[in-house]
């Protein structure tokens, strides 16, 4: 099946203020630092929160129409499943609210329930489910209406990592069925660059940067999203350059040498990142250098110890702050 | 000598120390205060002639009507207080904080002021009780209705308070999901707010009845005091008391007993229970 296209222009105020358009089809996904706006996004989008401006659904206008009307199907973060209400009540809650009789409304959440794997739970409650488990039941709650826009409100979040990983793939799949558009919020790289055809960075309520997952992890505009996927990025006259940790070179006395790009400054933090040692530097801005756990200890690093990066100018990618993407 | 098992953690050592006199003293006659003339109650009591003085037909009367009296007041309350609770918990509407404040007011008043407003309104030639009379010949006063009436006045705010805030504490989150399910918001009210309050709604019912079961001042300064009619349990036992101190005692030991099992009925089912 296909769904509409969405194209919207949404302003809360003091939180959100972005403009975006998206096919049937495609997989948004929203990231940025706490606080950017994304689930304010989606909670404008459902109607949980008054926005002005406009959200077009193929021919409906979101914004001029309640909550209960919008068929927009909102995976909460912290799923929100009815507690007194078993995993089969709560999937056949929303197609009971539409007046489908009971029995045909149990029969398509058992058959959702077995979808996501979870047939055998059907009469547990949601306390006696597990994370995972109970964030299969919201999926399956919000996708058994039938929805024409389908939000998902960092799905992965809280679960441990092979679960979510078991997850991804499932999710992957329902939204390749889904045909209508999803916007997927998350905190996770790996979820942007998996499930999303496109990838949405909000900072400060404001799109910093929009384009295919490969292209933004590739070229990231804001520190957030190179944190994110494990790349530095600095601003160097007018432009960006971005450049991967395990390419700097840490050394205690100013480097030599020409075609490098050097910084100075006192390492903050030491963490484990594979086989290398993960070195963040107080560089305005904060840097990233991978080195061996040899070099590391050879060089005596420790919070507080000054040191040089530095990185040839071949391995740096330099792009232009406002070309798209 | 000290060994090791004298080392030992026990539960009667406080970690912080010992809770300071001046707390424990007062705390221990507060409890001794409350218990003492309950005990005192049952432990006066005539066992031997209890069944005679019991098995009267004023106490009977009088039982019946405070159980009718208190269960159709009660009805009455949940069919008007779950409305209000749920518009004060639910909705934002312009003067919320005034009607709350002004539903308060019948909480803190004494009893035998609701009965004089009571009058005011629903008297013979109160506000609304004239037109009324006018228009049906009928009057609340004196009449087992008034009594419903002034049992409703008086525990209408504690219904309307323990329910709203049953409301509040089930969260608003589950509301908002049903909306995004399509729910309107009687179907989400039915479906998801009554069930996560119901455990609230049961304590504020039966508080609420336990406490109409109680009323005295505003039933007895609107409706008087006419066996079979307007006569209460506690009407019974202050009319009682001024004749027969006996019989007053056993009757109020009918209503400690009653008190008591509302009390269990209520830990046991509801608030142990349902929150597990």
């Amino acid at each position: 099946m296909t769904g509409p296209g969405l194209d919207l222009a949404l302003t809360v105020p003091g939180r959100l203020d972005v403009a975006l358009r998206a096919d049937p089809g495609e997989v948004l996904a929203v990231i940025g630092p706490n606080g950017a706006g994304k689930t304010t996004l989606l909670h404008a989008l459902s109607g949980l929160v008054p926005a002005a401006g406009h959200a077009r659904l193929g021919d409906r206008e979101l914004l001029a129409q309640p909550v209960r009307e919008r068929r927009v199907g909102l995976v909460f973060q912290d799923q929100v499943l009815f507690p007194h209400l078993s995993a089969l009540e709560n999937v056949a809650f929303g197609l009971r609210a539409r007046g489908t009789p009971r029995a045909r409304a149990r029969e398509a959440a058992a058959a959702w329930l077995e979808r996501v794997g979870l047939a055998e739970l059907a009469g547990r409650r949601p306390s006696q489910l597990s994370g995972g488990q109970a964030q299969r039941v919201a999926i399956a709650r919000a996708l058994v209406t039938e929805p024409a826009l389908l939000l998902l409100d960092e799905p992965m979040a809280g679960l441990d990592v092979g679960v979510a990983a078991d997850l991804r793939v499932e999710l992957r799949r329902h939204l390749a069925d889904f045909g209508g558009v999803a916007v997927l919020v998350t905190h996770d790289a790996l979820d942007a660059l998996t499930l999303a055809t496109r990838v949405v960075v909000l900072e400060g309520g404001r799109v910093a940067q929009e384009g295919p997952p490969e292209e933004v992890a590739a070229r990231p505009r804001t520190e957030h999203v190179a944190r994110l996927v494990g790349l530095n990025v600095v601003r160097r006259e007018g432009r960006l350059a971005a450049f991967r940790p395990s390419d700097v070179t840490l050394s205690l006395e100013q480097p030599v040498g020409s075609a490098r790009l050097v910084w100075h400054g006192p390492v903050r933090t030491l963490a484990p990142h594979g086989d290398a040692v993960r070195v963040q530097v107080a560089a305005r801005p904060d840097l990233i250098a991978d080195v061996t756990p040899l070099a590391a200890r050879d060089l005596g690093l420790e919070p507080g110890v000054e040191v040089w990066l530095a990185v040839k100018a071949t391995a740096v990618a330099t792009y232009a702050t406002d070309d798209p993407a | 000598m000290t060994t090791l098992a004298d080392a030992a953690p026990t539960r009667h050592r406080d970690p912080l120390g010992r809770p300071p006199a001046l707390l424990v003293v007062p705390a221990v006659l507060a409890v001794l205060l409350l218990t003492v003339p309950l005990v005192a109650l049952v432990g006066q009591t005539d066992w031997p002639g209890l069944p005679a003085r019991l098995a009267t037909p004023a106490l009977r009367e009088a039982l019946w009507l405070s159980v009718l009296t208190s269960t159709l007041a009660i009805g009455a309350c949940l069919l008007l207080g779950l409305p209000l609770a749920w518009l004060l918990a639910k909705v934002d509407f312009r003067g919320r904080g005034l009607v709350r404040a002004l539903i308060t007011v019948p909480l803190v008043l004494p009893p035998v002021v609701a009965g004089i407003a009571l009058r005011a309104a629903f008297g013979r030639s109160g506000w609304l009780g004239e037109p009324v009379l006018d228009l049906t010949g009928f009057a609340f006063p004196y009449t087992t209705w008034g009594v419903v009436l002034a049992h409703t006045f008086v525990c209408l705010p504690f219904v309307v308070i323990s329910i709203e805030g049953g409301f509040r504490s089930a969260g608003s989150q589950y509301d908002a999901a049903a909306a995004t399910l399509g729910a309107g918001r009687w179907t989400t009210f039915r479906r998801v707010t009554v069930p996560l309050a119901l455990p609230g709604i049961v304590a504020g019912t039966v508080l609420g009845w336990a406490r109409s079961l109680g009323e005295f001042g505003a039933t007895i300064t609107f409706n008087g005091n006419y066996p079979g009619t307007t006569q209460t349990m506690p009407t019974l036992i202050y009319v009682a008391r001024q004749s027969d101190a006996e019989t007053a005692q056993a009757l109020s030991l009918v209503m400690l007993a009653i008190s008591v099992l509302v009390l269990v009925a209520l830990r046991d089912r509801w608030l142990g229970t349902v929150r597990s």
